[in-house]
């Protein structure tokens, strides 16, 4: 289980991202963010975000319509 | 500022010039702006002529269809450009930016106040042009707080120092 979770589901490109830094902004080094998006793009964004930024992009899987993301902070 | 430019691992920094002030022009500097700022990237934004528009309190923005044939809109299944002689009636524009405003709120893309917002409390800086507050005449009370003034040699000392420029 992740330590937090966000839903991203029905928000564009590039809200998913934004919450997702403001929700890493709060947590402490080797926290996991779990992320559900529905925006397609936020596959390879949330790979950028991550080779950016130095945190580590754990889990990228897609089930059905949705993109599951999980992000541990640096 | 400069010392968000040192926590990160990989910093870089970005400049924008936006110039337009249209709804759908607002975009591209806000999204990349505010991204680049999630990423860890010091970001300057400098606002010149009609992009200054952008950083007033009061945010009504609007757009128009005339002179750009190139926005073709979904509807009924199809895309549809409008022909000028259309655009330019009365009540078009104002109808064209609803339906505009429509569009982005069912598709979840963000609002520009909204973007502008995490732009602003991701310490973005914002730069408005001096000589254009001077040449349309609008007040620096008119503008959001936290805007600092500065003009072409001030925009150029940031882009210098940036990784990444954009015009806009």
């Amino acid at each position: 289980m992740a330590d937090q979770t966000l839903d991203a589901k029905g928000l564009n490109c590039p809200l998913p991202i934004i919450k997702a830094k403001k929700a890493l902004k709060g947590m402490s080094p080797g926290e996991t963010l779990a992320i559900e998006s529905t925006d397609p793009g936020s596959v390879a964004d949330f790979a950028a975000f991550c080779r950016q930024t130095g945190n580590e992009l754990t889990s990228s899987e897609q089930s059905g319509d949705i993109y599951n993301f999980e992000i541990k902070k640096s | 500022m400069l010392d968000n430019a040192n926590d990160g691992s990989n910093s870089k920094s970005m400049s924008i010039i936006a110039t337009k002030g249209t709804l759908d022009w607002a975009y591209p500097p806000f999204i990349l702006g505010t991204t680049a700022a999630a990423m860890d990237m010091e970001v300057t934004m400098f606002f010149t002529f009609y992009g200054l528009g952008l950083l007033k309190k009061d945010l009504n923005l609007k757009m128009s269809t005339l002179g750009n044939p190139a926005m073709e809109m979904p509807m009924m299944g199809k895309h549809m450009a409008m022909p000028n002689i259309i655009g330019g009636l009365p009540g078009v524009d104002k109808g064209v930016t609803a339906m505009m405003k429509n569009m982005m709120a069912k598709k979840g893309v963000a609002s520009i106040e909204d973007l502008r917002e995490a732009a602003v409390e991701s310490d973005v800086r914002l730069i408005a042009c001096q000589m254009t507050l001077d040449l349309f005449e609008i007040k620096d009370t008119d503008l959001i707080d936290g805007v600092e003034l500065g003009g072409a040699a001030t925009a150029i000392e940031v882009a210098g120092l940036a990784d990444i420029n954009y015009f806009m």
